[in-house]
């Protein structure tokens, strides 16, 4: 048995009445790599914040190298060797790598002597562990994947010898996220200890040697990697059985509903995001788009619902032409039958302030049966509301709730039902499931699948991989705004996920 | 010659006119560049003119009026930051209210503290802060151009005058050669980038609203005890806005502030001396055109016609860790 470097005891913490963590018991061995997984909303963020010192549990202990810890800060942590690659960057974007390695740490008050300093340990971090990263280069101009070694090295400049990584490869291409892991191995042979938060359970098995499982704030269950099984973390991040793998039957693709032709868009500053585009989508499938966030794709989907204007191109809904460089009017398509679910609910998708069942008809407002003269038929809309809800199993089943107030799966749920119940021809879907539960995850996919088998003909962007090489029945791959590639489902990992990077064609068939 | 003459007089009275504008644009851009917006500029020059101008009435000394109007300067933005850092609040509002007490109390305490209608009395020259002579000034005189140059245009000002110039070059210098520069500019770009690095948000705003109210309480001085001989009433007249329009003009950047102070300070002066005579081709100039010129370019560049000015990041947004 290894020594343990942290040890969390009875950690309790809430958010007014949202108990995030309930008297949490964790022990994590030096010199592993130690998973923490749960869905979104288990706590496993709030357990990591509270031992970089970021909240304060409001109950419980940390020990960390055998020895009671107060953690109130998290320069607290950083004095125990504690550092955290946080899910969103914390970096300072129009600072150059230097400068953010260093804030916080520089010494004393003046810069030139803290720079110097810092430029050598840079060079001596990045021999020793491979993570090379220009030191002078301007944080928003490096792609995610160094953006994330600079997060590394920042942790590592403080010293770090307990690095916590939060859902680090959300962001990544398959093979940056592989070129993380290759790191993270190597940090765990210098003898550092890594925990990794993650709802991903393939990264899971693929580099933990523990794991533990939170469900609702609590800690259900740690286990030695080798010695469980996907089946198994699903079912203790879940409460029940999961179906991992959609079922679906054959596609009988029909008539092309969906047709884009040479389709490019320009963004506000001139620069080309989606690149002379052309795709087909026919009633009865399902086509995915796959992509590292970023390559034009949610610019296409803007320009395709008419969101933003294209430069050029044409695209042709169920064989009528729709007009692009006016702007086409979304109402006008969605009167038209294209429905069309948002990458960002938050901000698109639905008004948080808003009541549920106001969300659950926005857009849709003008039809006749929301009502009534000139006014809104508040009677007709909750009817409709409570009747989504019961179908798509919305919880809690309160159509006067607030929308803010339900959790990320449920709020996509509100956004789904209101698009599918519209019986449109044509359903454009992004990211259905970014940042849902494992159990919404499971649901929303069979819909996704029924609107399918409906004959409806479904555009699907998801920078998830698994969730394309499952729904989709073809699957085009973007880099760079340009489509690089068409693949079947059966296309590897390894194939599609080269093609994201931008290895061209003929070298990713070899 | 003549000509000449007028240009350096001209100049004269920019640099002059330009002095509050570039004290209150380096005050608020300690404060911008630490995300917290202060639209209350105005507001602090304002109370601080009106301290400057009662403490040299009662003390007759210059040195205690800059004391004073430092001390309720700072005692305002600190205001500004316990509405916006401590308690989260609205920015703008903070600042407008600020604003609106400054305009108000120093009326009232004028007229309560010394029956002039809100004055304060006029003060004696070594109450001033009154013109610097350089050495040398009287002697190269009568040297063509440069002579001029010198003892009209550079000599004759006073010691806030070259302070505010020094300023410039320090602001510059703190801010890019420092360890507390670079953590104010982290701050106002992504907070919960330097909280996660161990160091206090709201602290480093403090330090960062202390700074502005240290120097709008320059600028207020400026006003009172340098290029008038005591407060008058709304004595600051907008230039708290025009600051405000010369720092966004210059992009938050120190050096850029100066020169936008002097343009702006320069239109005044051009637009004093212009005054009433109608110009080639163009005819009569209305005064109010060229006193609107500032903020007519300030929008102008906002549009985006004179490149592009992004402010700090996190301006304007109060810090809240997730949640």
């Amino acid at each position: 048995m290894a020594e343990t470097a942290i040890e969390l005891k009875g950690i309790s913490k809430s958010f007014g009445a949202v108990h995030a963590n309930r008297n949490i018991d964790l022990k994590i061995e030096a010199g592993t790599i130690h998973g923490v997984i749960g869905e979104n909303g288990a706590g496993k963020s709030t357990l990591m914040s509270i031992l970089y010192g970021f909240y304060q549990a409001d109950r419980g202990r940390i020990h960390v190298g055998g020895k009671k810890a107060a953690i109130n800060t998290p320069s607290d942590a950083i004095a125990l060797g504690i550092g955290m690659v946080h899910q969103h960057f914390m970096l300072v974007q129009n600072f150059s790598v230097l400068e953010n390695v260093i804030l916080g740490a520089e010494g004393e008050a003046l810069l030139n002597t803290s720079i110097a300093r810092a430029r050598s340990e840079l060079e001596r971090l990045e021999r020793d562990y491979g993570l090379e990263v220009d030191p002078d280069s301007i944080i928003e101009d490096l792609p995610v994947g160094l953006q994330q070694r600079v997060e590394i090295l920042k942790a590592l400049y403080r010293g770090a010898d307990i690095l916590i990584l939060d859902e680090p490869t959300g962001v990544l291409t398959p093979a940056e996220a592989d070129h993380l892991f290759r790191i993270l191995e190597q940090l765990k042979e210098e003898g550092k200890t890594i925990i990794l938060i993650t709802h991903k359970l393939r990264e899971i098995m693929a580099i933990t040697d523990n794991v533990s499982v939170m469900r609702q704030g609590t800690m259900v269950a740690t286990r030695r990697t080798a010695e469980t099984s996907v089946e198994e973390l699903a079912e203790l991040m879940v409460g029940r059985r999961v179906l991992l793998q959609v079922e679906k039957g054959e596609a009988k693709p029909g008539e092309v509903l969906l047709s884009v032709r040479n389709l490019t868009v320009k963004d506000s500053r001139g620069v080309t995001m989606v690149d002379n585009v052309s795709l087909d989508v026919r009633a009865g499938e399902i086509v995915g788009i796959a992509g590292v966030a970023g390559n034009g794709q949610s610019q296409l989907l803007d320009a395709i619902t008419g969101v933003r204007r294209a430069v050029s191109g044409t695209v042709t809904l169920g064989g009528e032409p729709v007009d692009l460089t006016g702007a086409a009017d979304p109402a006008d398509l969605r009167a038209r039958g294209m429905a069309h679910v948002p990458e960002d609910r938050h901000h698109v998708g639905l008004v948080l302030p808003f009541e549920e069942n106001e969300n659950a008809m926005l857009g849709y407002h003008r039809q006749a049966k929301y009502l009534n003269g000139p006014f809104l038929n508040i009677e007709a809309i909750r009817a409709d509301a409570r009747e989504k809800i019961e179908k798509y199993d919305i919880r809690p089943p309160d159509c006067r709730l607030k929308t803010a107030n339900f959790s990320g799966g449920n709020q996509q749920k509100i956004v789904l039902a209101r698009e599918m119940e519209q019986d449109p021809k044509v359903l454009i879907v992004g990211q259905p499931t970014r940042g849902v539960d494992v159990g919404a995850i499971e649901f929303i996919h069979k819909r996704l699948i029924d609107m399918r088998d409906q004959g409806k003909a479904v555009l699907l962007v998801s920078v998830e991989l698994d969730e394309i090489r499952s729904l989709s029945d073809r699957i085009l791959v973007m880099f760079a705004g340009r489509v690089v590639g068409e693949r079947g489902p059966e296309a590897s990992e390894g194939e599609l996920g080269l093609l994201m990077a931008g290895v061209e064609e003929k070298e990713a068939a070899e | 010659m003549d000509f000449f003459h007028s240009l350096i007089l001209v100049l004269d009275s920019t640099v002059r006119l330009s002095i509050p504008l570039l004290l209150a644009a380096l005050a608020g851009l300690y404060s911008e560049r630490s995300g917290v917006f202060d639209i209350g500029l105005e507001g602090k020059m304002l109370a601080g003119a009106f301290a400057a101008g009662a403490a040299a009435a009662v003390t007759g000394s210059a040195w205690a009026g800059l004391g004073a109007a430092m001390l309720i300067s700072v005692f305002l933005a600190l205001v500004h930051g316990f509405a916006s850092i401590t308690h989260r609040g609205n920015q703008i509002v903070s600042g407008v209210a600020i604003n609106f007490i400054a305009a108000g109390s120093t009326i009232i305490l004028g007229q309560a503290w010394f029956r002039q209608g809100g004055r304060t009395p006029s003060l004696p020259g070594d109450a001033r802060f009154g013109a610097v002579e350089l050495p040398f000034a009287g002697a190269v005189r009568d040297v063509p151009i440069l002579g001029d140059i010198y003892s009209e245009l550079i000599s004759g000002h006073s010691l806030l005058t070259y302070a505010a110039f020094l300023l410039v070059p320090f602001t510059w210098w703190v801010l890019f050669r420092t360890r507390f520069g670079l953590r104010l500019r982290a701050v106002g770009e992504n907070p919960a980038a330097v909280d996660t690095a161990g160091v206090s948000v709201s602290w480093l705003r403090y330090r960062a609203v202390i700074c502005t109210g240290i120097l709008t309480g320059m600028a207020g001085t400026y006003l009172s005890l340098a290029q008038n001989a005591g407060f008058v009433k709304d004595m600051t007249a907008g230039r708290g806005f025009i600051a405000l329009a010369a720092l966004i003009f210059a992009k938050w950047k120190p050096v850029p502030v100066m020169f936008a102070c002097l343009l702006f300070g320069f239109l005044d002066a051009f637009a004093i001396r212009i005054q009433g005579t109608p110009l080639p081709l163009i005819g009569q100039v209305p005064v109010q055109f060229m006193q609107a010129l500032p903020y007519i370019l300030t929008v102008v560049l906002l549009a985006g016609f004179i490149g592009k000015a992004v402010p700090p990041r996190a301006g304007g947004v109060p810090y809240v860790k997730e949640r």
